[in-house]
Formats: C-alpha cells, sequence, structure tokens
C-alpha cells in the first residue's frame, strides 16, 4: 500500500470523522463556550487537514496556510473569551 | 522504510485527534470538555505535522513546522485557560459529579480578582442536575 493510498483510505476518513464528531457539538453546545472550543478544535483539524494535503500534493507552499489558520485560532479564542467576560460585567 | 515511519506517525496523530473530538462529544461539562481538547489533540497536530516534516525533509519545511508546533503547544493551553476562565465567570453549570471545586468562593464578582481566602462576593456556579 502506496503512502498515497493510505491517506487516501485510512487517515482522511478518520479526520473526517472526528469532524462530524466536533460539528454535532457544535450545533447541540448548551452554553456558547461549548461552541466556542468546538470551533477552535475545527480549526485545529482543519491544520491537520492542510498538512494530510501538502503531503499528497507534494506542495510544501500549503503548510504557510496552516501557520495562518494556527494564528487565526488563537485570536478567535482569545477575543471570545474576553468578549464572554465583558459581556457577563456590563 | 521512511513512508512506514510517515504511515505511523500520522495514523498515532489521527487516533489522538478521533479520541479527542469523541471526548468533546461524549463529555458531560465545559471544563471537561475544554480540558480534553487541550491535551489531546495538541499531541495530534505536533505527530500529524511531525509527518510532514518527515516527507519534505528539507531545512525551510522543517523550521517552518517546528514554527508552527512551538505556537499550537503555546497557544492551545493559554485559549483553553481563558475560555475556561470566561465559563467560569459566566456561570456555566457544572457537572452534578464534580466533587470538589477550589474556585468556590474565591473570584470576586465584580472586579474578577481571585482571593487565596474565603470571599464575601463571589462567583459559584450552581450544578446542573439535569445531565
Amino acid at each position: 500500500m502506496s503512502l498515497y493510498d493510505y491517506f487516501n483510505w485510512i487517515i482522511i476518513p478518520i479526520l473526517g470523522l472526528s469532524v462530524i464528531l466536533v460539528f454535532i457539538r457544535f450545533l447541540k453546545g448548551p452554553s456558547l463556550p461549548d461552541r466556542v472550543i468546538a470551533l477552535d478544535m475545527l480549526i485545529l483539524i482543519s491544520v491537520c487537514i492542510i498538512a494530510i494535503y501538502s503531503i499528497q500534493t507534494n506542495q510544501s507552499t500549503f503548510l504557510d496556510v496552516a501557520m495562518l489558520f494556527a494564528l487565526i485560532a488563537f485570536l478567535s479564542t482569545s477575543a471570545y473569551a474576553f468578549y464572554l467576560e465583558q459581556r457577563q460585567r456590563k | 522504510m521512511k513512508d512506514i515511519l510517515i504511515m505511523i506517525l500520522a495514523s498515532f496523530g489521527a487516533i489522538f485527534i478521533l479520541s479527542s473530538s469523541i471526548g468533546l462529544l461524549r463529555k458531560p461539562d465545559v471544563y471537561l470538555r475544554i480540558s480534553v481538547t487541550a491535551k489531546a489533540s495538541t499531541l495530534g497536530i505536533g505527530l500529524m505535522l511531525t509527518s510532514a516534516a518527515l516527507y519534505f525533509n528539507d531545512y525551510s519545511v522543517t523550521t517552518r513546522i517546528v514554527a508552527i508546533i512551538l505556537f499550537v503547544f503555546l497557544t492551545i493551553s493559554i485559549g483553553g485557560h481563558l475560555l475556561a476562565r470566561a465559563a467560569y465567570f459566566t456561570k456555566t453549570p457544572i457537572w452534578k459529579g464534580t466533587k470538589v471545586d477550589d474556585l468556590a468562593g474565591q473570584y470576586d464578582e465584580v472586579t474578577h480578582e481571585l482571593y487565596s481566602e474565603k470571599h464575601n462576593s463571589s462567583i459559584k456556579p450552581e450544578k446542573d442536575t439535569s445531565i
């Protein structure tokens, strides 16, 4: 089994299943912090998918996008935490 | 040989990410969910990016990947802490099976300051009995 087939038939379906599970939590989440942490997790899984995709297409330029996604994940999480805390304070 | 190593690293990373997403779906409480995400997914992302670094085997790519891994290791835990603190301040209910809440009665409600002794006007989220 070549690397391409292994990624195509095993790794990508596992990552897709985990995206679906996290998205169920994103839709269900009883409170706002649940949704924020699910969104953070979705972005982090997409970083992994970008890494696998860059291996498959043999293009290392996609890893720049992965770095950008990691930055955006931290920025959005901290901004949402700040917003939640300030909204409570009035 | 290199392909087999890449496969092993990528499979372990995918398994860790799958387990952390199952934990995110199954855990009964916001705080437990944040804890699951901050630990297991960090290791999964690190293994997955290491497999990409092994595949390309190039200095420029490896430095980029080391930068991503360091950044992710630093920021997932900081973001989880910030979010759990915000969830505690907004009085998100705790799971009914929680035995010890060390922060109970130690955050000031107005100034959001942490006191080491018991405080009068403090935040205390109630337990959620519906779960």
